[in-house]
């Protein structure tokens, strides 16, 4: 089978919809069928990956350790856009999983070369 | 590349993020509530008159005629109907739907 370049484009917070899960979930399908995938983080998506996330209050899974996990299933390519962290006054250190900070020129090249974008 | 907005730049940022990372060269397509952003008087505050230096821009034309704003489009943005829809999205390699 072909490889194609997969980018998952995730721009909401994690818990105010099911965006952010139901994104997770098709990453993972996407990386059972051996393909060349990117997560990108931009606008509210970054609070995806934001440390220390605990829903319990909420009787919702955490299921922001996954993010954790992608490195097992190879998915290694995981992108945050400075303009959208900085706006949120976020860090990398603030963030659970290594990522690679683009800038908005840098995201746009990358996005324009894929495959499939997918939109969450 | 094809970029897709569906939302009006007063009610969301999906329009504004979308314009900080379409490259030059790209075509933008505007559907459902995001046409506003291409009318004469949405033109100027949504950022269109200036991606319009840069981007195709395309707005659908059974969403525009919906909301009453037939004839209240600005120059230079095509008109497209549904088969239009599907000639952009055929013609071009990839596309990003800014939900």
């Amino acid at each position: 089978m072909a490889v194609k370049k997969f980018m998952f484009v995730n721009r909401k917070a994690p818990f105010g919809t099911i965006y952010a899960l139901e994104s997770l979930e098709v990453v993972l399908i996407a990386a059972t069928f051996d393909q060349d995938v990117s997560l990108v983080f931009l606008d509210d998506g970054v609070y995806e990956i934001v440390k220390g996330q605990n829903p319990k209050g909420l009787g919702i899974k955490n299921h922001s350790p996954t993010y954790r996990a992608l490195d097992g299933y190879d998915v290694e390519k995981l992108y945050v856009e400075r303009e959208s962290m900085e706006a949120r006054g976020l860090t990398e250190a603030d963030l659970l999983v290594p990522v690679e900070v683009l800038s908005s020129a840098e995201m746009a090249d990358l996005m324009a070369e894929q495959d499939v974008v997918l939109s969450f | 590349m094809l970029h897709i907005v569906n939302k009006s730049h007063t009610q969301t940022s999906s329009l504004r993020s979308c314009l900080r990372l379409a490259k030059a060269g790209s075509a933008l397509l505007l559907i459902e509530d995001a046409v506003y952003a291409a009318t004469q008087a949405g033109v100027a505050s949504s950022g269109i008159a200036d991606a319009m230096k840069q981007l195709k821009v395309y707005a659908l034309q059974p969403d525009v005629e919906a909301r009453g704003m037939a004839g209240k489009l600005v120059d230079g943005v095509t008109a497209v109907d549904y088969a239009g829809f599907v000639d952009l999205v055929a013609e071009h390699s990839n596309n990003q739907s800014w939900l």
